[in-house]
């Protein structure tokens, strides 16, 4: 008799929804109650009950709506994804309630308890997290140990670059291809005389002094523009007919991709120098960037490689067909498709190379985190690793996701399929 | 008269496997070649010898009066005079139909953009797909893919047209759209040289057809003779199988 009134029928919808509902809500408003208002409202239970009380609760709820023909779309797809069987039921509560107990100390370290005001380590008295920290350092977070007065040179040449970009997705077809000669060509050397100085009435800024975020965009930006192309072009001979040029182009790959780059980058610093002629002296953060360019580029071509061995070979016949030599076949049909084909893949390398940025600590150079290294080993802000981290995880993480928001965004663009 | 396409004594070999055996055939400008045979039978392989999509090695391939060999110049010469048209269309997929058949004579025959254009377009009209010019390869059926690629050949103007196999991989309601602007442009006096299995296609264009076995030619004869009357045994057991 029982059993078959918890069979639910048409006629009885009413009483099983509420009552499931009245379960669910009831378990996630313990929870919620328990970890934001510290009031346990089991608490007159059994302790060990009384801990998993709203998992119980919430299934029997989760149960009770299941079973139930509402009719409700919402809730028929409620059930289809996060309530599809009592396995799932179950994982769904416990996730849910793992974030809700950890949203609230997350909150408090981040944002609640933190301070912000003040000046130094004294003026943090909360549990929570040290921002004052990150504002303190904030400037040498961002331009290394470059001079306080001559940091408009650093800000002056980001904003041209970025106004330069900024312009050429407006400027017309005919004059873009302009701007972009003369933003991978005469930009570079602009910037670089702008940071550097020595010249033009520019004091001389050393580059061991550049640093923080600045140095992280400088050396990314630097080796993703000519990483590339160098990793096309060894793609390309890695697949040559002609002996010589393929077994140079293997040999340089398997070379580059077996040394970590940690080994690389000491190798550039500190071996390099010793196998210069007297007196030839090649600047330290110019070695470091062609070992980071050289480094990428030989992964870039394993993924351009594939692109390549992707297409069809009536592609190449085509092309051929209709006359083209070598570097017009690959420079028109080819490449175009094989690039957009391993968009995901060159995607991939380039964060990866923004991530690797700072190894290059071994060397001595500083960008952001290692810039955060240096501020928390000062004696007067002892202890605050995790903000600085926290801090810089943030701001990577900002970067990466919004080259690869651009990368899915390329790829849409250029898709060509039905 | 004088001959634009030569072959003489064409030995060809995959490692140790013989494909093609002491080819001889001569063209003459204008003519219509139809190559049949069983699969296996190289006739693939020989026409892509012509433009040398493959090489040979042995014996003298000379088209329009330039002789095929190492020479890489001489080789993308007589590919620009060649056209070819592939089983699988082979179209260029991240361009337009208009961009396909504008790329190569602006790139290989350095026409001006407008002047390709306008080449396009007469050679789409041609085809009958003018119409589709703006869209994608992929955004077109097969038969209406062909025949871009057809129009995509044609826009470099060529002395010769290799067909290789053009209708092998198309549904059966889209061959005759593809066959029509072949015979059309066999009247326009094009010089063809057709592997097919279209037979009815062969009687209606071809000078002479082709019969080949085993990597050798076996029968070479008018078009009409060939069909009603067969000299060897293996070229009539063939026709009784296929006709």
């Amino acid at each position: 008799m029982i059993l078959t009134n918890l069979k639910p029928t048409k006629e009885k919808i009413n009483t099983f929804l509420p009552l499931g509902s009245i379960f669910v809500i009831f378990a996630f408003l313990d929870v919620l109650t328990n970890t934001f208002l510290n009031q346990n409202i089991t608490g007159f239970l059994p302790q060990t009950l009384s801990y998993i009380a709203p998992l119980l609760l919430g299934y029997i709820g989760f149960y009770l709506i299941r079973i139930e023909f509402s009719g409700i779309k919402f809730l028929d797809k409620l059930n289809k994804n996060i309530n599809s069987s009592n396995f799932n039921a179950f994982l769904t509560l416990l996730i849910l309630f793992i974030i809700i107990k950890a949203i609230s100390p997350l909150m408090n370290w981040l944002i609640l308890e933190a301070n912000f005001a003040g000046s130094s380590k004294d003026d943090c008295t909360g549990n929570g997290a040290c921002w004052v920290f990150i504002k303190v350092w904030f400037n040498r977070l961002m331009y290394g140990l470059y001079p306080d007065v001559e940091q408009w040179r650093v800000n002056s040449a980001f904003i041209l670059l970025f106004a330069l970009v900024g312009i050429a997705f407006f400027v017309p077809q005919k004059i873009k291809k302009y701007f972009i000669i003369f933003l991978l060509f005469v930009y570079p050397f602009i910037g670089i005389k702008l940071l550097s100085g020595g010249s033009f009435g520019l004091v001389y800024v050393e580059t061991a002094a550049w640093g923080g975020l600045s140095l992280t965009f400088i050396i990314s930006a630097f080796a993703i523009l000519f990483c590339f192309p160098i990793g096309v072009l060894l793609a390309l001979g890695r697949r040559s007919s002609l002996p010589a040029i393929r077994y140079i182009s293997i040999g340089f790959i398997e070379l580059w991709r077996g040394v970590p780059l940690i080994t690389v980058l000491f190798m550039a610093a500190v071996m390099f120098p010793m196998f210069l002629p007297d007196g030839t002296f090649i600047d330290k953060l110019i070695r470091v960037l062609i070992a980071i360019t050289l480094f990428e580029a030989a992964y870039m071509a394993e993924v351009v490689r594939g692109g390549l061995q992707a297409l069809p070979k009536g592609q190449y016949e085509a092309a051929k067909s209709l006359g083209m030599g070598y570097w017009r076949m690959n420079v028109l049909i080819i490449l175009p498709q094989a690039l957009k084909l391993v968009i995901p893949g060159i995607a991939n390398t380039l964060l990866a190379l923004v991530k690797d940025t700072p190894l290059i600590f071994v060397v001595g150079l500083m960008e952001l985190a290692g810039m955060i290294g240096l501020a928390k080993t000062n004696p007067k802000w002892l202890g605050m690793a995790m903000e600085g981290y926290v801090f810089a995880g943030l701001v990577f993480w900002i970067i990466c996701y919004a080259m690869s928001r651009y990368s899915q965004n390329l790829e849409k663009k250029l898709s060509t399929e039905r | 008269m004088s001959k634009i396409i030569e072959l003489k004594k064409v030995n060809k070999w995959f490692d140790k496997f013989q494909v093609l055996k002491d080819i001889d055939l001569e063209v003459a400008p204008q003519e219509k070649i139809v190559i049949c045979g069983p699969s296996g039978s190289g006739k693939s392989t020989l026409i892509r010898c012509i433009n040398r999509l493959e090489e040979h090695q042995e014996g003298n391939i000379i088209v329009d009066g330039t002789e095929l060999a190492e020479n890489t110049k001489n080789i993308e010469k007589i590919r620009a005079e060649v056209g070819m048209v592939f089983q699988q269309f082979n179209l260029f997929p991240h361009l337009s139909i208009l961009d396909n058949c504008t790329l190569a004579p602006i790139w290989v025959k350095k026409l001006p953009k407008k002047e390709a254009e306008e080449v396009a377009m007469k050679n789409l009209t041609r085809v009958q797909i003018d119409d589709q010019a703006l869209k994608f390869p992929g955004q077109l059926s097969g038969g209406q893919q062909q025949r871009a690629a057809i129009a995509r050949a044609l826009c470099m103007e060529p002395k010769i047209m290799l067909f290789d196999e053009p209708t092998s991989a198309l549904d059966p309601e889209m061959i005759k759209e593809v066959l029509d602007v072949m015979v059309d442009l066999a009247k326009g006096g094009m010089t063809m040289i057709v592997v097919t299995h279209e037979m009815g296609f062969a009687k209606e264009v071809a000078d002479y057809m082709i019969f080949m076995d085993e990597g050798k030619i076996v029968e070479r004869a008018k078009t009409k003779e060939f069909f009603e009357n067969p000299k060897s045994e293996r070229t009539k057991l063939f026709l009784s199988q296929i006709l």
